[in-house]
Formats: structure tokens, C-alpha cells, sequence
């Protein structure tokens, strides 16, 4: 965690002694290929056995003009010896590959801090486009932080020069030059990349050693390089964690595996209806590798035939899942609409993401909730289930196709763009471990009197069977028109419609008793404050807590996954506590729902810029609540 | 289809009723269109447990409450994308999709066009009344310039679409048309079913309340042999009893209606006059069939082409099964799939 180095002085930068967490954030231009040596130091934390957390954090524009200040794409990571919830607040270390990078990112840095500038970027054009009007590596605005400037871009020119490669392609090399460097910052081994570096260039070898070369020249560096001041090895011990076999895992990935879990749990083969859109296309692109476990992907020609797609697969006994984002999700309404109405399972993942409107297509939020519970014309129920990080969204998706098939009823999951790009480490789990919920298909006709098939004929729990077009003699007809309850025939009459509408509600009501009941992430079950979360705010908040209570204050965290309908014995648990604080990123849409449910008093804590919740900013509401 | 059900099933006509009392209103086309097709199904040996019916809103898409089937009324326009989803979950059903102008061709025209390039195989039938029922009488995109509705008082004055035009441009493989009251359609319904592929019909259909006798220049059966031109594979364009053919202009590259003489067995001479034989695989005659506008011309009517190319489902399907070959789907290799690391013990030393 980030937060122990701030408390633990002097800082990482300064190497001494070894802080249990450090926070590395690298920028540059959004074609200098950060999320790719990102990526791969974040494989390498992993290897290493540090717990992390990641945020990549890239502009909308594929190529945005090279080196403009809207250009500038970032990852960061936080790895250490402790629990990492959160890609950490504040960087200890940044790396800044041009002038707009510095200058976008420097003042998250945090005091102390180390920056790695490359020189051979801040030329007078460079400067110009970054709006700095005097160099900053020259000027002393950056004496807060540990400054170390040299030229990168000359010194990979210089490593790779034997391979005869274009300045051009030459200089694409910095990334793995600056990565070089870093892995010898941290001690991390170089074995592994070299044979990433090799499987990624197979077809073109030259280009293959040029960056291996400029990757060891980085590294080489470090260990050479007799530079006085910042620079110092680290050695981040391996977290202490339960003993298994570990991978790291997005929340795109996670979803995906998830999903094919469900399916298989389930017993159905899955038909995944997709369109393309940012953040959620990673889903279909992972899916659409998958066939073999029994996937069918359809890139549809728009948000409406994807989910109608799904409808009709689920109708003919596939496990129907749709996924989208938010401006998506709002075109799928309808269709979502007609499966509440012939209830039919299928599953709808919606990787939020900032809005309204096209918004923020590449940066998170939390302000599609409303969309998920409220968001059809009529009364329109359906469950909800949100994910609160990349490997949890694992169980979520296995926890939706759970809810969809055995309720007959379409389930929204939510995630977020944080979650979906984000990787954490992920202890592999044993797919026996996890109970399989068989579907059966109605095969014989359901009518005790011997009469037509009743189709609408629900269970004890309100549920209605499942009948595949194909079965003999179970002929019937669904449709969105409100129908007689057992036969399904067409009746709008006053009476029905009152009895469908109930039957509707209380089926997805009746979802709460098949869920477990809420539990209490950290501190006690009542006291003096409760944080409510849900999603991606997970993070943040339960370390803004265990701060808390370690300062002594009487603080609890609850974190919901089942947004829809909410744990039963949730009420009881809130009215426990005198005060409840409910940080989401959005304008406060969790917090209305469980003031309209429970009558508590919830304050929100907001945030809408697109970025995660710092803990620092969660902590600081969690002392003003109690002070 | 007909070839992928192994055993054709023997029904009759009542088989195909359901138990639904059919809503339209007395005297709609739609009722034509029933019995057509009821009568169709029980000689093509269709199944109705392996039949189903899928719809998208408007008065032609309540048809699947009258069909004895699986039937599923969708929502406004989206009936071509659940039928994708039906056939691609399961390719042995039958699909047949009912679509209306304002269903298949306004809001619906995306996924019309799209069902029609992928060549999903399934049966549309587009009920073309050229006017909003259900909504009550607005004009609707194959509505004629000046149709004066609720919505345009003072007549519309946007150009109608061509279902046919459509559907051809679409990329469709098959394109037929038929008239709601007229014999032929039973023929037409077998051969779009005979057609392995997406199979578009459209029926001219009459809105008895909102459009009443619209297509009666064509297909009022007082004088309609020589408004009509029913076009069989192989055989000459000829209409008017033989009198009146249709020859190609090759100068002006356009199709000419030109009169025929009859020979001395009474038979027409069309060699003598230039009449062209129809070939359902010609895709440029096609082209100039679909725009050949009624009025000079006869109401171009029957299969108007035919040439099949492989589907969607079986391309995408046996794709899907070939990277499935020698693959086990084994879940747990899957999730710890890419690099990993152990931790045991003290969990201080990866590996």
C-alpha cells in the first residue's frame, strides 16, 4: 500500500529503509507504448510475488498527435509485501517519457517522489506543445521531488544501434529501455520478458534482440551507472499469502472466464451476443477464443441485435449474455424489457464507464446504477450484481448466470472500466469447488388437467419452466404482450395485469432469499459508522477504514454485492450504526436506493472525474463523519 | 429447412390453427395470408414442434398467436436478430419470420439488411400494406408520394422504398413476391421454403381500414392477366394470355414490354418478338425485375431470383466446430492459463 510508505518516512525514492509498498506510474505518449511496459512489469511484480493493483489510464484517441497534453497515456501500479487494494494514491516513482507526461501527471507525485525524465523529448518543440514555457528540468519548479534526467532516447538509440534498425523503430525501443531500468530498481528478474520479447517478435527476430538489447542497456544502467543521488535498488519482499497456484487476471478477463464457468455450471452451451464498444469489447475478443467450451460469439450489427441475439438463443436454450457499456446498455432496454416479460435467463454485463452520452469512453464511473435497477419503461424488475474487483468479477459472473437461469429473469452485471483493465493477482481456483446449478427443460406437457402446455405455470418460487422450440407436442407462443397466468395467452385485462405485475415483482423480490445475507467486510456488525460501498470502490474504502480504526475510530465497512434486489437482513445491519457514509463515483445513486428502501439517513461522498477514489479522500470524509 | 428435418411430418390445414381467436380486422389480407401459409406447411412436410414462428410488432406480427408452432412475438423491428439467435442456438428449427413495411423496412431495416447479407436461412415474409395499421393509418416508408395520412395532412412526399430493391441490394439470394388473396402464393411460400438461405417474400397485402384496395390495379382479378406478371423459371415473361412479353432493350439497357404474335398453332410466338426467358440465377434481370415500376410495366410477380449460397449458420458453425477439433474444454486449465506462480508455505518463494 501506498499509504504505509507515506507513513513510513523516508520514502521509497530514497530506498532506505525498504518501504513495504511503492507506487510507480509511467507516462508518456499514448504511442510510446506505457500500457504495454506496464503490462509487463506488472507480469514481473507478479512473478515476483508481490500483491498489486494496477490503472491504466489512456486517452480516448488511438494516436492521439504526439506529445500533447490530451495525448499523454499512464499506467500505474502499487505492488508490496502487504495486501494491495488500490492502485495506490500518490506514485513514489515517475517515470515521464516527454514534457506533456510530466506535466499532466507530476503534481500526483507524491513530495519526495522520484521523477525519471527523458531529456532527449523536452526539446523546444516538445516543451512548446506541453505548454511549458521554460524547461522544468532546468528551471528547479520540480525541488520537491528527487529529479533524475538523462537521455534515454540517446542511450536506447545507442543499445540498439548493432541491429541497423530506422531512428524510428529505434526509438520504439525506450519503452523496454525504460522497463530494463526499472526492473533493476526493483530486482526483478529480466528471464521472463526476454522470452515475452521473443515470443512477441517471433516472426521478425531483429526487432525481437533490438529490444532485448535496449531492455538489458536499461538495466545495465542501473547497475552501472555510477549515479549519485535517487536512484537506488529495491527489494520488495513477496506478500505473505495463502499457498496455491496464482495468475494475474482483468476484470475483462475474469468476467470472461466467469461467464464460461457459469455456462458450465449451468450445463448449457453459451451464445454471447456482442457489439463493439469501449471498455467492454476485451469480453467478446476473450470469448470468441473460447469455442471450445461450448461458445458461440456473434458480433451482432448493433447493441439491440446483440441483446434480441441473446433473447432468442436463450429462448432456444442456450444461456443468452449480452455485454456493453452504459450508452449500450441504454439501447438494450427494450429488449430487456420483452425478457422480464417472457422471462427468459440471460445475462447483461455492463463495464461502466463516465456518461452521460458518449462522456468518458476510456475512464470509469459508477453512474450507471439507476440505469441497472430502474432504468426500463414499466415495471420492469430484474437482478443486479456488482463486482468490486477484476478477480472478483470472476464469482460475479458465475453468480449472474447462477441467478438468470434458476429465476428464468435477465441479471445485470456490473463492472467498470477501472475493473475491466485493471489486473490484481488471483489465486487460480478448482472449478469443483464451486456447486453446479443444472438446468432442465420442461419436456412433457405441465398441464394437470391433460389440457395445452402452460407455459407460464410458475413454481413455489414464482418461476416459470423453460421450453425448447423443437420439443414435441409443448407448442406454444411468448411475446411481450401481457398474458394470462399458465396458459400465456394473450389478456390485457385489468385483473392480469395487476397479477403478472405482482407475479414479476415478487419473483425478483424472492431473488433476496437465494442470495447470502450481507456481511461485514471490516469492523463490527454495529457502532458508529457504517461505509457502504459497492463496485470498484472497494478498494479505497476498505483500506480508508482499517486506517481508521487503527487511528481508533468506530468505523465499519460493508461492501454489497447483490445491488438488486439488496440482501435481506442489509436494513437491520444499517440501522445498527448511527451513521452511514456511502462513497460512490457517481452523484449519489446507491445512497437514494438505500434511503428509499431503509429510511436510513445516508450521506454520499461523490466523485465524478473519472478516476478511482484515492483512500486518502475516503478517510478524510470517514474523520469529518466522526468528528 | 425442409432438407435438414429428416422425416417430413404429415399434418392437415387444422393442425396449423392454434386455439387463438385471430384478431385482425374482418376482411384484412392478413387472414389470406394465414390460410396461405396453413395450407402451405402440412404439403411441405413441416413439423410443428420444430417450426417457429418470429415476429416484430405491427398487425402482421401477431401471426405467430394464430400458428399452431413455437411461435415468438418480439419487440418493434428486432425479429431478424432473435432469429439469428434461434438459428444459430439451433439450426435444425424452421424459422419463418412475419415483418411488416414499418417493422422490416423502417425500424427494422438494419437487421432486415443484415439477416439478408449473412444469409441466415429462414423464410421472411414482409406483409406490405404501405401504411401504419396497428398506430392507426400513418404513412410508412413504402407509403406512394402524396399519401395523405394522420401524420401527413398535406400528403407525404418522401420516396417509398422497395422491399425487393431492398433485399436485393441487401444481398439476398432469394426474392420473391405475392399478393395476400392470390393462388400463387401457396407456389411462392414452397419455393422461399425449397430455398436454402434467407428467403425474402413480400406480400402485397390489403389495410381494408387505413390503405383499402391499394394493390387493386394489379390484383383485382377482373383483367388481371395483363397486370400481372408471374415469372417461372425458364419460361418466357410473357403475360396478357401470351399477347405481351417482356424483351431486353440492349441499347438502353432497360427491360421493354413488346407485343407477341400468336403462331399458327395458336401458341405465342416470343422467339419472334424477343422475349426473354426468366433464369432465377440472373442477377442483373433481377435488378431490373425489382425496380421495374407497375404502371408501363406488369406487377413483377413469383421468384424473382433464386441463386443460393452457403448460410450463415452452417459458415459460422462448422467454423466454430473446426476450432473446437481436438480441444478439451477443460475449465481449470483455462483459469490458470498465462504465467503463474506458486506460493506454498511461507509463500516466500516464487516460482
Amino acid at each position: 500500500m501506498a499509504t504505509v510508505l507515506a507513513d513510513t518516512k523516508p520514502t521509497a525514492a530514497a530506498g532506505n529503509p525498504t518501504p513495504e509498498a511503492v507506487v510507480v506510474r509511467f507516462a508518456g505518449d499514448s504511442g510510446d507504448g506505457m500500457q504495454l511496459t506496464g503490462g509487463q512489469f506488472t507480469l514481473s511484480t507478479a512473478l515476483s510475488g508481490n500483491d498489486l493493483a494496477t490503472f491504466p489510464d489512456f486517452p480516448a484517441e488511438i494516436r492521439a498527435p504526439q506529445g500533447t497534453l490530451f495525448g499523454v497515456s499512464a499506467f500505474q501500479i502499487n505492488f508490496g509485501s502487504t495486501t494491495i487494494e488500490t492502485a495506490g494514491d500518490a506514485p513514489d516513482v515517475l517515470v515521464a517519457m516527454n514534457p506533456a507526461a510530466l506535466k499532466t501527471n507530476v503534481q500526483a507525485l507524491k513530495p519526495g517522489g522520484l521523477i525519471i525524465a527523458d531529456t532527449g523529448e523536452f526539446t523546444k518543440r516538445n516543451l512548446e506543445k506541453a505548454k511549458y514555457e521554460v524547461n522544468p528540468l532546468e528551471d528547479g519548479s520540480l525541488a520537491k521531488w528527487d529529479l533524475l534526467a538523462f537521455d534515454i532516447s540517446a542511450l536506447t538509440l545507442e543499445s540498439v544501434k548493432p541491429f541497423g534498425l530506422g531512428n524510428k523503430e529505434a526509438l520504439r525501443c525506450k519503452n523496454m529501455w525504460t522497463l530494463g531500468l526499472a526492473l533493476w530498481m526493483f530486482d526483478r528478474d529480466r528471464a521472463p520478458l526476454v522470452q515475452w520479447l521473443k515470443d512477441k517478435f517471433r516472426k521478425n527476430p531483429v526487432l525481437a534482440d533490438a529490444n532485448i538489447a535496449a531492455l538489458n542497456a536499461g538495466h545495465a544502467y542501473g547497475e552501472t551507472a555510477e549515479l549519485a543521488g535517487p536512484l537506488k535498488k529495491l527489494h520488495i519482499d513477496p506478500v505473505p499469502s495463502a499457498p496455491g497456484l496464482y495468475r494475474t487476471v482483468t476484470g475483462a478477463e475474469a468476467v470472461s472466464l466467469g461467464l464460461v464457468a457459469g455456462a458450465q455450471l449451468a450445463g448449457l452451451p453459451m451464445f454471447f451476443g456482442g457489439y463493439p464498444i469501449t471498455p467492454a469489447s476485451a469480453i467478446l475478443h476473450n470469448l470468441a477464443k473460447l469455442k471450445e467450451f461450448g461458445v458461440t460469439t456473434f458480433q451482432a450489427e448493433d447493441e439491440i441485435a446483440a441483446i434480441c441475439s441473446a433473447i432468442g438463443a436463450s429462448y432456444a436454450g442456450q444461456l443468452g449474455v449480452t455485454s456493453s457499456s452504459g450508452p449500450g446498455i441504454a439501447l438494450k432496454g427494450e429488449a430487456m424489457g420483452l425478457a422480464v416479460m417472457t422471462e427468459l435467463p440471460l445475462v447483461i454485463v455492463n463495464s461502466q464507464r463516465g456518461g452521460p452520452s458518449t462522456g468518458l469512453p476510456t475512464k470509469t464511473e459508477q453512474s450507471d446504477l439507476y440505469q441497472a435497477v430502474y432504468g426500463r419503461n414499466g415495471d420492469t424488475p430484474l437482478p443486479v450484481v456488482a463486482a468490486r474487483s477484476p478477480a472478483d468479477a470472476f464469482d460475479c459472473a458465475i453468480e449472474a448466470c447462477r441467478l438468470a437461469v434458476q429465476f428464468m429473469t435477465p441479471v445485470i452485471l456490473l463492472t467498470d472500466g477501472y475493473i475491466g483493465n485493471a489486473a490484481e493477482p488471483w489465486a487460480v481456483p478448482d472449478p469443483a469447488s464451486y456447486k453446479p446449478f443444472p438446468v432442465s427443460f420442461l419436456g412433457e406437457n405441465n398441464n394437470p388437467d391433460g389440457g395445452k402446455v402452460l407455459p407460464y405455470k410458475r413454481d413455489e418460487r414464482g418461476v416459470r419452466p423453460w421450453i425448447k422450440p423443437g420439443t414435441p407436442g409443448l407448442m406454444h407462443r411468448i411475446g411481450g404482450i401481457e398474458k394470462a397466468p399458465d396458459t400465456g395467452d394473450l389478456d390485457y385485462s385489468p385483473a392480469t395485469h395487476q397479477l403478472q405485475t405482482d407475479a414479476r415483482k415478487a419473483k425478483v423480490d424472492g431473488v433476496a432469499k437465494a442470495i447470502p445475507a450481507q456481511e461485514v467486510e471490516l469492523g463490527n456488525t454495529t457502532g458508529q459508522l457504517a461505509v457502504v460501498g459497492w463496485g470498484s470502490t472497494y478498494g479505497p474504502i476498505v483500506q480508508a477504514v482499517r486506517r481508521a480504526r487503527a487511528k481508533g475510530l468506530d468505523v465499519s465497512h460493508i461492501h454489497v454485492r447483490h445491488v438488486w434486489p439488496l440482501p435481506e437482513n442489509l436494513g437491520d445491519l444499517l440501522r445498527g450504526f448511527d451513521k452511514v457514509l456511502v462513497p460512490e463515483m457517481n452523484t449519489g445513486q446507491f445512497k437514494t436506493v438505500l434511503r428509499d428502501q431503509y429510511l436510513v439517513d445516508a450521506k454520499p461522498l461523490n466523485k465524478t472525474s473519472g478516476q478511482p477514489y484515492t483512500i486518502a479522500e475516503i478517510e478524510a470524509a470517514i474523520d469529518a463523519m466522526l468528528a | 429447412m425442409n432438407d435438414m428435418t429428416p422425416i417430413a411430418k404429415t399434418t392437415t390445414l387444422k393442425d396449423w390453427e392454434s386455439d387463438q381467436e385471430v384478431r385482425w380486422c374482418p376482411g384484412c389480407g392478413d387472414y389470406a395470408i394465414l390460410k396461405a401459409v396453413q395450407r402451405t406447411l402440412p404439403e411441405i412436410g413441416a413439423d410443428p414442434a420444430n417450426t417457429v414462428f418470429v415476429s416484430g410488432i405491427g398487425c402482421s406480427s401477431r401471426f405467430p398467436y394464430y400458428m399452431e408452432s413455437y411461435g415468438f412475438h418480439t419487440i418493434h423491428g428486432r425479429a431478424p436478430a432473435f432469429a439469428t439467435g434461434i438459428k444459430l442456438a439451433n439450426p435444425e428449427l424452421d424459422i419463418w419470420l412475419v415483418t411488416g413495411d414499418g417493422d422490416g423496412m423502417s425500424i427494422g431495416g438494419n437487421h432486415t439488411m443484415h439477416l439478408l447479407r449473412r444469409n441466415l436461412n429462414c423464410q421472411i415474409m414482409l406483409f406490405n400494406n404501405e401504411i401504419y395499421g396497428l398506430t392507426k393509418g400513418q404513412y410508412s416508408p413504402t407509403s406512394r408520394e402524396g399519401t395523405s395520412s394522420p401524420s401527413t395532412p398535406l400528403g407525404s412526399v418522401d420516396h417509398p422504398a422497395l422491399p425487393c430493391a431492398f433485399a436485393l441490394g441487401s444481398g439476398a439470394r432469394f426474392i420473391a413476391r405475392g399478393f395476400d388473396v392470390s393462388k400463387e402464393l401457396p407456389s411462392v411460400l414452397k419455393a422461399a421454403h425449397a430455398h436454402k438461405g434467407a428467403a425474402f417474400i413480400e406480400i402485397f397485402q390489403n389495410c381494408i381500414v387505413y390503405n383499402k384496395d391499394r394493390f387493386e390495379d394489379f390484383a383485382a382479378p377482373k383483367g388481371a392477366e395483363a397486370r400481372q406478371l408471374w415469372l417461372k423459371d425458364g419460361e418466357p415473361m410473357l403475360f396478357d394470355k401470351g399477347t405481351k412479353g417482356i424483351t431486353l432493350d440492349a441499347e438502353a439497357l432497360t427491360l421493354k414490354v413488346v407485343d407477341v404474335v400468336a403462331k399458327e398453332d395458336g401458341t405465342p410466338d416470343w422467339q419472334a418478338a424477343g422475349v426473354i426467358v426468366h433464369n432465377v440465377r440472373n442477377k442483373a434481370v433481377a435488378h431490373m425485375l425489382v425496380e421495374m415500376p407497375f404502371g408501363p410495366f406488369p406487377m413483377a410477380l413469383g421468384v424473382l431470383f433464386d441463386d443460393p449460397r452457403p448460410t450463415y449458420e452452417e459458415s459460422m458453425l462448422s467454423q466454430d466446430a473446426k476450432a473446437r477439433e481436438g480441444k478439451v474444454a477443460d475449465l481449470g486449465k483455462l483459469l490458470a492459463k498465462g504465467q503463474t506462480w506458486t506460493v506454498s508455505g511461507t509463500a516466500a518463494d516464487p516460482v
